[in-house]
């Protein structure tokens, strides 16, 4: 399949939903969610790997959305921030993030969600120590990281990596149906 | 920042690959992106086509058979290491993965990419030393294996000829009696070392040593064999004088680099020997619970 430097149609599903829209080959698949959808949840710091401010969830796996180009998710089931809150209220996970005050402006922390997500569809039950390490590659410069580690370890207590059991959030992700990494 | 305009082909076959590559004066492997898309990203690369391997079904594949565990072109790094199989047959390349960046970082870098991107400080090429493994290359005119030692030429440089291109790594799997071991200094989980090694110690039947390999990265334009703590250990019985002799002899002859903004070349030296003798005890131990 070739395709030219042009903008192309890019096909995947985004939190459920079926999305169609043009990107241009460098178009990172941030870029193509913030500009091209609407979906501005996702945020975009140092596009370059580093921040982790840019994580979504594609196929399972958390990734950096700056680190792949849109056509290359073409055909690709995409989670962002948007679909934890899909019902409204919101995903026991975020719920976790206000009662502990795990954030202050914000920027990091739809990143961190999604790589808490994943983390927690992974296994419920971890050490801080452990959870601190598979959260090392998200920056955060405003928390200290100590009320990230606080909330996670909360929202994991709670059953929070199975989709959201207190029936306020997170059906509409296609979450709970392709739990877990690949 | 963003990267220059290019043309984006998706290889499902390595013919379709070949063919896009040799078709473009400036055409460039695609694999996980997790180093091309930063370099391109600062324009340091601003490749006219990306040819994108990652999804050619022949290339996801990854088996091992005769000891040695073959990895396809479009293996993450992530599925290896999640993989049962492999964590049970190859439990040291599931230990030298988890050093590399942050799991969502593995979760799109491929094996091959690494080896392919030759980063002077990158884990997987020193591995792939360490063990004499080899990379399968394919090119117009077939198919040929390059050996560990023969494939990274350069910092960034590696035997690839223009119009070629990786389609698998053969690692040989450690054999029993023997032991292995990977470490590395780095400031932060998930960063470049500032050193590190990989290294294996056989044993035989009277507790000596029966060959010992010892692999550096991360100090020198390449990834590097410690030839002096090898001669050292071969046939020694690996008591602490030994590993101390070993860990000492374990620069000779390797042209340490330094800079200014991470380690000096003193620096590396210094706390790269401490490695090694670290890492040569955890190997020793290895191999004496596996013999
Ligand atoms: C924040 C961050 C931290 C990192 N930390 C580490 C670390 O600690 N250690 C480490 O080793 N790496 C690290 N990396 C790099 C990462 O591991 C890369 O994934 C890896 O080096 C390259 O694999 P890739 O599949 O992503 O290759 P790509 O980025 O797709 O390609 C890299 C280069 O190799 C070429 N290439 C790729 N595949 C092939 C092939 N099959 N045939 C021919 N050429 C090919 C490409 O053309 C390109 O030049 C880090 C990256 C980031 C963003
Ligand atoms: S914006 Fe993607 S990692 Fe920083
Ligand atoms: S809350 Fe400000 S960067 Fe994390």
């Amino acid at each position: 399949m070739t395709v030219a430097g042009e903008p192309v149609r890019v096909r995947l599903s985004v939190n459920g939903r079926a999305e169609v829209g043009l990107a241009e080959p460098r178009t990172t698949l941030a870029e193509f969610l913030r500009e091209e959808l609407g979906l501005t949840g996702t945020h975009v710091g140092c596009e370059q790997g580093v921040c982790g401010a840019c994580t979504v969830v594609v196929d399972g796996a958390a990734v950096r959305g700056c680190l792949m180009f849109a056509v290359q998710a073409d055909g690709r089931a995409v989670e962002t921030v948007e679909g934890l809150a899909a019902e409204g209220g919101m995903h026991p996970l975020q719920r976790a993030f206000w009662d502990a005050q795990a954030l202050q402006c914000g920027f990091c922390t739809p990143g961190l969600l999604m790589t808490a997500l994943v983390a927690l569809r992974e296994r419920p039950e971890w050490t801080r120590e452990a959870l601190r390490e598979r959260l090392s590659g998200n920056l955060c410069r405003c928390t200290g990281y100590s009320t990230v580690l606080d909330a996670v370890l909360a929202a994991g207590r709670a059953g929070a990596g199975d989709g959201g059991d207190d029936g306020s959030a997170g059906a509409g992700a296609p979450a709970s149906g392709e739990a877990g990494p690949r | 920042m963003k990267p220059a305009p290019f043309e984006y082909v998706r290889a499902d076959t390595v013919p379709e690959a070949l063919a896009a590559l040799g078709g473009a004066d400036d055409a460039r492997v695609l694999a996980g992106g997790q180093s091309l898309v930063p370099i391109m990203a600062l324009r340091l690369a601003t490749p006219e086509v990306l040819v994108d391997v990652s999804r050619a079904p022949e290339l996801r594949e990854h088996r091992s058979d005769g000891g040695v565990l073959t990895v396809g072109a479009g293996v993450t790094d992530r599925e290896l290491e999640l993989d049962a199989g492999v964590r049970a047959a190859h439990p040291l390349l599931v230990r030298t993965l988890s050093l590399i960046a942050h799991p969502e970082i593995r979760a799109r870098g491929t094996l091959c990419g690494s080896l392919a991107h030759a980063d002077p400080a990158a884990e997987l090429p020193a591995l792939l030393l360490a063990t004499d493994g080899e990379v399968e290359v394919a090119g117009d005119a077939g198919r040929r294996r390059v050996p560990a030692a023969e494939f990274v030429t350069g910092p960034f440089t590696t035997a690839l000829a223009d119009g070629e291109m990786v389609v698998a790594a053969h690692l040989p799997l450690p054999g029993p009696g023997s032991g292995w071991a990977v470490d590395e200094i780095a400031r932060r989980p998930g960063d470049y070392a500032l050193a590190g090694v990989v290294c294996g110690v056989e044993l035989d039947g009277a507790g000596r040593c029966a060959g010992a390999r010892v692999a550096l990265f991360g100090v020198a334009a390449t990834p590097v064999r410690a030839h002096g703590a090898e001669r050292v250990l071969d046939g020694a019985v690996p008591d602490d004088a030994a590993l101390d002799a070993a860990a000492a002899a374990a620069f000779d002859g390797v042209d340490v680099i330094g800079d200014e903004v991470h380690a000096s070349a003193g620096y590396r030296r210094r706390a790269g020997a401490a490695l090694v003798r670290r890492a040569l005890t955890a190997a020793v131990r290895a191999a004496g619970e596996g013999a």
